[in-house]
């Protein structure tokens, strides 16, 4: 913004001359203001946009998928860090994107403002004299009648018919039509300026969450009890979150059970009580793709959905040292799900478990797998680890992973120790360190919470510049003249016409004012 | 009917169609030929009646601007030549009607296949990469047989023909995946208004790229003639290249509004409804704002002098190659939540 202060101060300076030197503050600003705002420039900047867009769907983004960020990050060593300085894990919040798109909406302001009084001047402006050689223009025809008495007479009937604006001169008419080209052009311009205004306001006072919520289990809307939130850059904080709560009271899944396409989700829905303040009443609601939980400004998304084995850890000494049930997360379409159990208050020795959740499990030649989506034939595949008991450090630890820097995995027989559990049984780990029980599972359910506000103005802003481009796009401005002269002693009337839009071709137009014009019966008709 | 036998139908009309359609583009190749051996037989010099040659241009005002950049009409031509010129060009146009026929012809049975397809589904006809494809050769289709009374577009026959047997015949051979219900995500009326305008606007980018491939083609023979070359008659029949500018410029007018209600308007309450985020920058989303971005330049550039003609041809073309790329590299090369389910 400053440099339009500059320019605000550079312009008011009364010693100006009236003609600056060829670079000076002055016509240096204008000379710099002329070029972002050109043609020219828009259409250098569009080509820009286009192509700082494209590195984003190719380079993984961090705020889509911040995993394969880090797995992209350690394969390629050198290209990484490199990549990470452009700003390539997140091309739409680089300042080099920001720069293309806020020169862009400089030069379209800047760009059509302007040319508002230009054409409210325009608006108000009879069409022109007719140039001197008519014959010049794209559409010219020409013929001789006896005496042209009445012919701009029928030929202003004639234009005012095709709803030309017609303007009489001296032995001719100048006719002119499709003034709402312009007006569609400037309402499609400044309509893009509000559906950009809209989207920015979204990005800056929304948020979005995303929790994992185990069947039977609650959230209520605390940015702490998201898993992961993403607020706006102008967003507060609790204050700004409406403060509903919700409760996942049951979820249906249904998979294609044969055929081609065997395994693919088929339908999804998940049975909801909530309340819109803690002091509502509870209301219930069954969230479904595509049908979003409507509260106080924020929607409910259902997202995806995946497994929680609930399981009971005994240690070493027979205490309860874990119960409950763990998410895991589902590693491919048949929902072999991935997750760790943590014992950290096991004694004498913590206990961690890892390994995978498979909904309908066979062995197959690398071991067990799940080969459908649903819960055929569940079972708990893990393998266990010990250590010494650790000082609670408070950092945070992911839920999904086992950090096994200081455990030692179990053996048995000088193997790896592995378990395989259905429903309902147990087995005694290694050494006496305890038990573990897979007790079943529950299904959870991933939630997304949003709040985008300006999206109706995005959404009006877009519906207008539509309106505007379907304006400037099929309404054609065409100037037209019809003259009447002597010609060594004949009269002859010229009609001529031009398009001033981008199509070219006048079609058969002026044709077709010729034919209304010439008197009828057997004429000599000229062509150019 | 069940659902197998609707499949089966349109497992059998795809093909034909596909078949139909190569006949056509045959007939128009043999266009193309006949325009070539024409000039061999006519001594280069006879410049045929331009009013003959361009006898499938539009309006008086093409015709009248076709005499000009052709080197004038003038009764230079011999009466010999002319007559073989005459003969060698109805038989062009014989084979031109015979294509356009053709293309019409399978048209219909098109239409079936996509009809049948989406009844055996129970849905809309585009929910893997296979209906996407015989959907939006068929939307190529319906583009050009509007235009092609509207604008005079037989000459486009040739390209038109080729791009959807080349697409149907790919979709048969590599892309079929039979007939099955939707995943949840694609349940939504959006998804039908999204995409069939993504459909439409994609057929027109098609028959307006190659509108815009023919454009350069002619502009460049053009620019031989007025150095004192020659052209040939196939060549010659095609509108001058400023007519061609000018319909390639009213298809992609046509385009431009639709894409832009599809991509940023539909496309994005889909999402929300789905995603819960109307916009988030999915590979899909980007190569769609891509698309409309190089379109906006293309128009920009037509208002720019210096940029009209050639350089706003090459972005037409330019635009249309990343359309393609969103709709087959995006879907093939780039995961993300477009993907379709077993593509
Ligand atoms: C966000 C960037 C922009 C987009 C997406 C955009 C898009 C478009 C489109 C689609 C058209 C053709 C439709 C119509 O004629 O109304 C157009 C025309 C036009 N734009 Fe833009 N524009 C942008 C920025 C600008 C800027 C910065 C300028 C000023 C330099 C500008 C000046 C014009 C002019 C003068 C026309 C009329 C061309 C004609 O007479 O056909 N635009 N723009």
């Amino acid at each position: 913004m400053s440099d339009v202060k500059d320019r605000i101060a550079a312009s008011s300076k009364p010693e100006e001359p009236p003609t600056p030197p060829a670079m000076g503050l002055v016509g240096w600003l204008r000379w710099t203001w002329r070029q972002l705002t050109s043609m020219k420039t828009a259409l250098v900047l569009l080509f820009l946009l286009a192509l700082g867009a494209v590195p984003g769907s190719l380079v993984p983004q961090t705020p889509i998928d911040p995993i394969k960020v880090s797995d992209f990050l350690a394969a390629h060593k050198t290209l990484g860090p490199i990549y990470d300085k452009l700003g390539l894990f997140d091309v739409y919040k680089s300042a080099w994107f920001s720069a293309i798109y806020l020169l862009l909406f400089i030069s379209l302001i800047g760009c059509v403002v302007p040319r508002l009084s230009v054409y409210a001047k325009g608006l108000r402006a009879r069409p022109p004299k007719p140039p001197r050689n008519l014959n010049r223009l794209p559409g010219y025809e020409r013929f001789e009648v006896d005496g042209g008495d009445g012919v701009l007479e029928a030929a202003t009937r004639e234009l005012r018919k095709r709803r030309f604006r017609v303007q009489a001169y001296d032995g001719a008419v100048g006719a002119e039509r499709g003034y709402l080209r312009e007006a569609g052009n400037l309402l499609f311009h400044f309509s893009l300026i509000l559906a950009l205004v809209g989207v920015a306001w979204g990005s800056l006072f929304g948020y979005r969450g995303s929790v994992l919520v185990v069947v039977g289990n609650g959230f209520s809307n605390t940015v702490a009890q998201y898993d992961d939130f993403t607020p706006g850059r102008a967003f507060s904080g609790d204050d700004d979150l409406p403060p509903f709560s919700l409760t996942v009271k049951d979820f249906q899944v249904k998979f294609q059970e044969d055929g081609p396409q065997k395994g693919a989700a088929r339908e999804f829905k998940a049975q909801l009580a909530y309340q819109e303040t803690p002091d509502a009443p509870e209301k219930s609601y069954e969230l479904q793709v595509n049908h979003p939980l409507k509260l106080d400004g924020s929607s409910v998304y259902l997202l995806g959905h995946g497994y929680a084995p609930r399981v009971t850890v005994k240690d070493g000494q027979g205490n309860v040292a874990f119960s409950g049930p763990a998410p895991f997360l589902p590693q491919d379409s048949n929902f072999s799900s991935f997750g760790v159990i943590k014992a950290p208050d096991a004694r004498p020795m913590t206990l961690g478990f890892e390994g995978f959740f498979l909904p309908t499990a066979v062995i197959g030649p690398d071991g067990p797998v799940s080969v459908f989506p649903d819960d055929l034939n569940p079972e708990l595949v893990m393998t266990g680890y010990y250590g010494r008991p650790q000082p609670e450090t408070g950092k945070p630890e992911s839920v999904y992973q086992l950090d096994k820097t200081k455990l030692t995995q179990f053996q048995q027989n000088g193997d790896k120790w592995r378990f395989q559990l259905a429903p309902g049984q147990t087995v005694p780990l290694p050494d006496k360190a305890g038990s573990i029980t897979f007790d079943g599972y529950s299904r959870w359910v991933k939630l997304q919470v949003s709040h985008t506000p300006g999206t109706d103005l995005a959404l009006a802003g877009i519906l207008l510049a539509i309106l505007g481009l379907m304006g400037s796009l099929f309404v054609h401005p065409r100037r037209t003249w019809v003259r009447v002269r002597d010609e060594d002693g004949r009269t002859v009337v010229e009609v001529a016409g031009l398009d001033r839009g981008p199509e070219r071709g006048l079609g058969d137009e002026i044709h077709a004012i010729t034919k209304s014009l010439r008197p009828a019966g057997p004429s000599k008709e000229e062509q150019p | 009917m069940s659902p197998e036998t609707y499949a089966q139908v349109s497992n059998l009309l795809i093909p034909t169609a596909t078949v139909i359609y190569v006949l056509a583009l045959i007939s128009h190749a043999m266009e193309w030929a006949l325009g070539r051996t024409a000039v061999a037989k006519a001594a280069v010099e006879q410049e045929a009646d331009a009013e003959v040659l361009v006898g499938s241009a539009a309006s008086p005002a093409e015709v009248g601007a076709a005499s000009v950049s052709t080197g004038s009409g003038s009764g230079a031509a011999g009466p010999s030549t002319s007559g073989a010129e005459g003969v060698a060009s109805e038989r062009l146009d014989a084979a031109s009607r015979i294509g356009l026929l053709l293309t019409w012809l399978a048209f219909v049975l098109h239409l079936g296949g996509v009809v049948t397809r989406g009844l055996a589904a129970g849905r809309v006809p585009w929910g893997n990469m296979y209906e996407f494809s015989i959907t939006a050769s068929l939307a190529v289709a319906i583009v050009y047989l509007i235009f092609v009374q509207k604008y005079k577009l037989q000459w486009l026959g040739l390209g038109v023909t080729f791009v959807i047997s080349a697409v149907l015949g790919l979709a048969s051979l590599a892309l079929y995946t039979p007939a099955g219900p939707l995943v949840p995500a694609l349940h939504s009326y959006w998804l039908v208004i999204h995409v069939s305008a993504a459909a439409i606007s994609g057929g027109a980018f098609t028959v307006g790229g190659l509108v815009s491939v023919l454009y350069l083609v002619k502009a460049r023979a053009e620019r031989k003639v007025l150095e004192g070359g020659s052209m040939s008659a196939s060549l010659r029949r095609l509108p001058t290249a400023e007519a061609m500018d000018g319909t390639a410029y009213k298809v992609l007018a046509f385009a431009f509004p639709l894409w832009t209600f599809g991509v940023l308007v539909a496309g994005p309450i889909w999402a929300e409804h789905a995603w819960g985020r109307y916009w988030g920058w999915d590979p899909k989303e980007v190569w769609s704002l891509v698309t409309w971005v190089v379109y906006a330049a293309y128009l920009h550039a037509r208002a720019t002098a210096g940029w009209r003609g050639r350089r706003a041809a090459t972005i037409a073309i330019v635009g249309w190659f990343v359309f393609i790329f969103n709709f087959v590299g995006v879907n093939l090369l780039v995961s993300g939540l477009h993907s379709y389910a077993g593509v």
